[in-house]
């Protein structure tokens, strides 16, 4: 508790590594908004990481890293919850009730272990491949559906509730790419009558200040992907490409958690 | 839902290192529990009930309704029992020091389970980045816990509990990954043995050998050599 009233009276920086494109980076830049909490921001180039970065995350090598007085933060799901943890008189992110908390926790691993690949897979992937990676998101928009519908988050505008929280964050900073993927591949993957509600709750989610004020403008964003495809399928069909050709499009696409160290993991598209 | 069980049940599958972080935890807060030993050749209407996204154990059951993964099931266990259990927290209260047990224990999620998997059902060259990489991710492990009893400090924690269960797989590592822990690794042998001693570890880990047999019998189901 004295850490918390320490943070409010007499506020250490606050600094995030980041990379623009990236819906982890976007995560905690949002988190940080909805809190009202300060910050500096530091672009990391993916490609040629800073000295810094390396230092601060050792283990991972990744964005985001969250740095307070001088101490390093990474994994956007731990910095979220660092937030509501050290700062405890802001608007929480995770509900108050244990059950509630364990069903938002269940829900933000299923984007990032489940539904997160399996678009990534739509991403890097054609003809057969694809198709089979369509059904998978269905599959998992279907289960969202659901909890909208008449599960765990029925009746409600957001996830947390009236209000968003750490399953609307972690979810909407993601669910954005599914409308720039489908232009760049051409593949229907959010339809609104089939998914009503997930479709309703996400434009309600872009609709906000701090969430308008994160995503970056959906032009930049169809430029990046059209690069990113552009070089997953010229990787897949390269003759002498070697064995590892369709591993390495799908590990890119995919976020971290699915795919093998590489560095071109981190240049890509991750969800 | 009417005529829905009180109390705990846990839905779990005897080696599983996941249920058993599970166990640790329940027995760590000398929470009462129905332990339930699910068939997963043939899953049982509770468990598909109980998790229908996954259909996997664990599964912690309290008052009938389900939570499923065994990091967030040992999270709601500390939170929901953290005043009535009289025990101490498996989370520590200052916010750097959670956001590091959380991190370590999903380094232990993201890295240990899979490569353990590669250890026993690859051979030739990924068998040895499997070795390679097991070495180089204990060593990691290792560094975190550095001089500390456990990794949560003075006390038995979060972490503790989510990487104590693979000790059991250390001597599976072993004999097919040709790796010795002790060696490579003896301030973390030292904490396995340590957290041995523990009647909550010591009641709910599998024996070693046993883990090596049930790896033996997979390998002959799954036709690998």
């Amino acid at each position: 508790m004295e850490k918390a009233t320490e943070n409010a009276k007499n506020p250490a920086p606050l600094k995030l590594l980041g990379s623009w494109a990236s819906s982890y980076t976007h995560r905690v830049q949002l988190a940080l908004r909805l809190k009202g909490l300060e910050f500096e921001y530091k672009e990391e180039d993916l490609g040629s990481k800073s000295e810094e970065l390396l230092r601060l995350n050792p283990v991972h090598k990744k964005v985001p890293v969250l740095v307070h007085g001088g101490r390093a933060l990474p994994e956007s799901v731990v910095i979220l919850q660092y937030l509501d943890d050290a700062w405890p008189e802001t608007r929480p992110l995770l509900p108050a009730d244990a059950f509630d908390r364990a069903l938002a926790r269940f829900w933000c691993h299923f984007a990032d272990d489940k539904l997160g690949p399996a678009v990534g897979a739509v991403f890097a992937s054609t003809g057969e491949e694809q198709e089979a990676a369509v059904r998978q998101v269905h599959e998992n928009l279907a289960l969202l559906e659901a909890e909208l519908r008449d599960g765990a988050f029925r009746g409600r505008r957001f996830f947390g509730g009236d209000e968003v929280g750490f399953l609307d964050v972690v979810l909407g900073c993601g669910s954005y790419w599914l409308a720039v993927f489908e232009e760049v591949t051409g593949v229907r993957l959010v339809d609104a009558d089939a998914f009503p509600l997930f479709h309703a709750w996400l434009r309600e989610f872009e609709a906000l200040d701090e969430v308008r004020e994160t995503i970056p403008a959906v032009d930049r964003l169809l430029e990046y992907a059209r690069g990113v495809r552009h070089m997953l399928l010229g990787l897949a069909g390269g003759a002498g490409a070697g064995g590892d050709a369709t591993e390495a499009p799908a590990a890119t696409a995919a976020p971290p958690a699915a795919a093998p160290p590489a560095a071109a993991t981190d240049i890509a598209v991750d969800i | 839902m009417a005529g829905e069980k009180k109390g705990l049940q846990l839905l779990d599958f005897w080696v599983s290192p996941f249920g058993q972080r599970c166990r640790i935890a329940l027995d760590e807060k000398a929470l009462p529990y129905e332990y339930l030993e699910q068939d997963l050749g043939n899953k049982s209407e509770l468990l598909l009930r109980s998790n229908p996204v996954h259909k996997k154990i664990p599964v912690l059951l309290h008052d009938g309704r389900p939570v499923c993964e065994s990091l967030i099931i040992v999270q709601y266990i500390d939170e929901a029992f953290s005043s009535s259990s009289g025990k101490p927290p498996l989370l520590p209260s200052d916010p750097y020091a959670r956001a590091q047990a959380r991190f370590w224990a999903d380094y232990v999620d993201k890295k240990v389970y899979d490569c353990g998997t590669r250890l026993w059902k690859t051979k030739g060259e990924p068998q040895q980045q499997a070795r390679k990489e097991m070495v180089e991710i204990l060593k990691t492990l290792e560094g975190a816990l550095g001089d500390k009893p456990y990794f949560g400090g003075d006390e038995f924690g979060f972490v503790d509990v989510a990487f104590v269960p693979f000790t059991a797989w250390f001597l599976t590592y072993e004999r097919y990954g040709e790796i010795s822990v002790d060696k490579e690794c003896p301030r973390l042998a030292a904490w396995a043995k340590r957290c041995g001693e523990r009647e909550s570890v010591n009641k709910n880990l599998s024996p070693p050998e046993k883990v090596y047999e049930f790896i033996g019998t997979l390998k002959k189901k799954f036709g690998i050599e």
